[in-house]
């Protein structure tokens, strides 16, 4: 176990991924997640074998991506909404070929151009209409720099593991934010061995990386395939926080950045004597929704708050299965809700 | 002497190797491939002098030559 | 007897897709000769395109990448940044190469990206069945141009061979054609110095290849080799455009 050091978000992720032996990164600037990039251009040169290299555009990095991973490197990517939007072909082949890698979303505000203040509009991308075909990723949803550290090193081995990319989404606080953080050695030891990489068929037969089935029997035995795959990763992976749950008549449902605004409107609802817990989603995908589905045979409610005009709240929905009723209080655009305005959405929701 | 072998079963017929031959003995054969193309042959292999022009602008990679 | 034309190792067994007397398959037998001359089937790792190429990975015997439209000299600069000592290479149309992908293709060569790229230049879209592409003649018609490319309306035909040539990062860029027995020799030696190129750590290396897309042009193969003789050779010229000893 290392000692605690204060790090930014952004280049705490960056020293994650390095940790967790990830020694390619290719990106392109945009705000606000540059110090991750700049972070990796200042370190991975001196690590041997290490390659940060500045793309000519978010398409061409995650081809690289794509490169790399079929390479057989552990290898990251990281940008921010319209960047991902541009990513988004290239997530779509990984998955398709079923290549591990991670890839970073520190979310601003949209659409469009949007803005550059924090948002977590991006959920939808993210967890469901992330590009063309049937494919998920899994999404890691940090709540602190600890916990982007600790996701992010776990990011790279659930990517090994399932052969599937996986985004670690934050936000601009998230990633701007200062905290102490410790790198723990966390790593599995007990990954399948890559055997399906490009790196020359010497002494076996050629290996092949491809997203292409033109037979309609093949592709559909590949999507079932992959769809396996995303309901042993929901078996497996989902996590979750549940915080002053046990005699909550209200639940809130936040994850990341407003989740933690929500503990803090928690504490301030209760001494005013509202009795409200918190379930925090950290694995967006797989989506923690038999524990929301239990909470509701014992909530009154739900309130889902977020920072976009309402998209987790869908899932919440789907998961409460019309036992209780889901509200939804959410800020969007880069504008963020305050503890006192989430208290005031309490009190309606309790009547 | 050189030997010739067509192997007329994944000839396309598209006659880019009867175009070429200095000694003008690379033909279309009469008959017709399991692709329903006419295939290429050689007319007359003892002139052949393998010069290896009909193999090279072959697309399907259809003519071995020994020499 | 000594062998002296046949199927080389770096092909597979499989039979090639494409139509009677297109030339992509005189392409791929050149360079899987080179592959076998210079020995690094075991060390050789091909990026196939979007096009009628994208089944190049079915073709050639070493491992193989299946890219994105366009996106192959960026697949390949992972795949090269992963392992600097193997040998590198795309195979690209010129859809891929010279439209969707132009931006990729001019930022690797700029980078002296040490790969090789096989860019196939027959003046049209095949796989999407003959629309205009950016290396379209003017005046040729297609089924998107086809009252004939108007050269006010849709631009000129791009040559990215002398474009690339201009790039410090390139280096080794040639022009070749497999219209005859003759150009054919001269386009295996160009592809050959490319894989050469690579192999020195000299940086990028481009052979553009003008090909014949018989079916779309609405020619026999023959008559397409004379069309690529008398309408693409005059505007895009053969030979080498850089190459070390040329510069010294």
């Amino acid at each position: 176990m290392s000692e605690k050091v204060l790090m930014k978000g952004n280049e705490a992720i960056a020293e994650a991924a390095i940790r967790a032996n990830c020694k390619h990164f290719f990106g392109y600037p945009i705000t606000p997640q540059n110090e991750l990039p700049a972070y990796m251009a200042r370190k991975l040169p001196k690590i041997d074998g290490g390659v940060f290299l500045q793309a000519e555009s978010e398409v061409a990095a995650i081809n690289m991506v794509y490169g790399a991973a079929g390479a057989g490197a552990r290898v990251m990517t990281s940008s921010s909404s319209p960047g991902i939007s541009l990513k988004a072909e290239g997530i779509s082949y990984i998955a398709g070929a079923e290549l591990p890698a991670v890839i970073v979303n520190i979310v601003r505000g949209g659409p469009g151009l949007g803005g550059i203040q924090p948002a977590q509009s991006d959920y939808f991308q993210a967890t469901k209409g992330m590009a063309h075909g049937d494919f998920k990723l899994v999404v890691l949803a940090p709540s602190s720099v600890q916990e982007a550290v600790d996701l992010t090193m776990e990011a790279f081995d659930i990517a090994d593991r399932y052969r599937n990319p996986v985004m670690v989404i934050g936000d601009g606080i998230i990633g701007q934010m200062m905290e102490p953080v410790e790198f723990k050695d966390i790593g599995a030891d007990d990954l399948p061995e890559k055997d399906w990489i490009t790196d020359g068929a010497k002494g076996r037969e050629k290996n092949v990386i491809n997203s292409l089935h033109l037979q309609p029997e093949d592709l559909e035995e590949h999507n079932w395939k992959l769809d396996r795959k995303y309901k042993e990763i929901k078996k497996n992976e989902v996590k979750y926080e549940t915080e002053n749950m046990e005699d909550a008549e209200i639940a809130i449902v936040a994850y990341g950045t407003t989740a933690r605004i929500a503990k803090t409107a928690i504490k301030e609802a209760r001494a005013e004597g509202i009795k409200v817990g918190l379930i925090r989603p950290i694995t967006l995908f797989p989506f923690p929704e038999e524990v929301i589905n239990q909470a509701a045979d014992q909530v009154d409610s739900f309130l889902t708050v977020e920072m976009s005009t309402g998209q987790m709240v869908e899932d919440v929905r789907l998961a409460v299965n019309g036992k209780k009723p889901v509200e939804f209080y959410g800020r969007t655009g880069g504008m963020i809700p305050s503890p006192a305005e989430i208290v005031e959405q309490l009190k309606e929701v309790r009547g | 002497m050189a030997k010739i072998k067509f192997n007329q079963d994944k000839c396309k017929g598209c006659e880019l190797c009867t175009t070429v031959c200095p000694k003008d003995i690379v033909v279309i054969d009469d008959e017709i491939n399991t692709k329903g193309f006419h295939p290429a042959t050689v007319s007359d292999e003892d002139e052949c002098i393998a010069c290896g022009f009909c193999a090279s602008i072959c697309p399907d990679v259809v003519i071995e030559i020994f020499k | 007897m000594e062998q002296i034309a046949g199927r080389p190792n770096a092909l597979t067994d499989k039979e090639f897709h494409y139509c009677p007397g297109c030339t992509h398959g005189i392409v791929h037998r050149l360079v899987a000769e080179v592959i076998d001359e210079l020995g690094v089937q075991e060390e050789a790792i091909g990026v196939a395109p979007v096009g009628c190429a994208v089944l190049a990975y079915e073709y050639f015997d070493v491992d193989m990448h299946e890219a994105a439209h366009g996106r192959a000299p960026a697949v390949a600069t992972g795949v090269k940044r992963v392992h600097p000592d193997k040998v590198v290479f795309t195979y690209q149309g010129d859809g891929d190469f010279a439209s969707i992908g132009t931006a990729e293709s001019v930022h690797a060569a700029s980078r002296g990206e040490e790969i090789t790229a096989i860019f196939i230049n027959n003046a049209i879209y095949g796989m999407t069945g003959g629309q205009m592409a950016p290396t379209t003649l003017e005046g040729q018609k297609t089924t998107t141009s086809p009252y004939g490319r108007d050269v006010d309306h849709a631009g000129h035909p791009i040559k990215m061979s002398e474009m690339l040539a201009t790039l410090e990062g390139a280096a080794y860029v040639a022009r070749v054609s497999v219209d005859s027995p003759k150009n054919i020799k001269k386009a295996k030696k160009a592809i050959k110095k490319a894989f050469e190129v690579q192999l020195a750590g000299e940086g990028f290396a481009l052979v553009e290849v003008l090909s014949t897309c018989p079916t779309n042009w609405g020619l026999s193969p023959l008559e397409a080799i004379d069309w690529l003789q008398e309408n693409m050779l005059p505007y895009y010229p053969l030979g080498e455009i850089k190459s070390k000893e040329e510069d010294k």
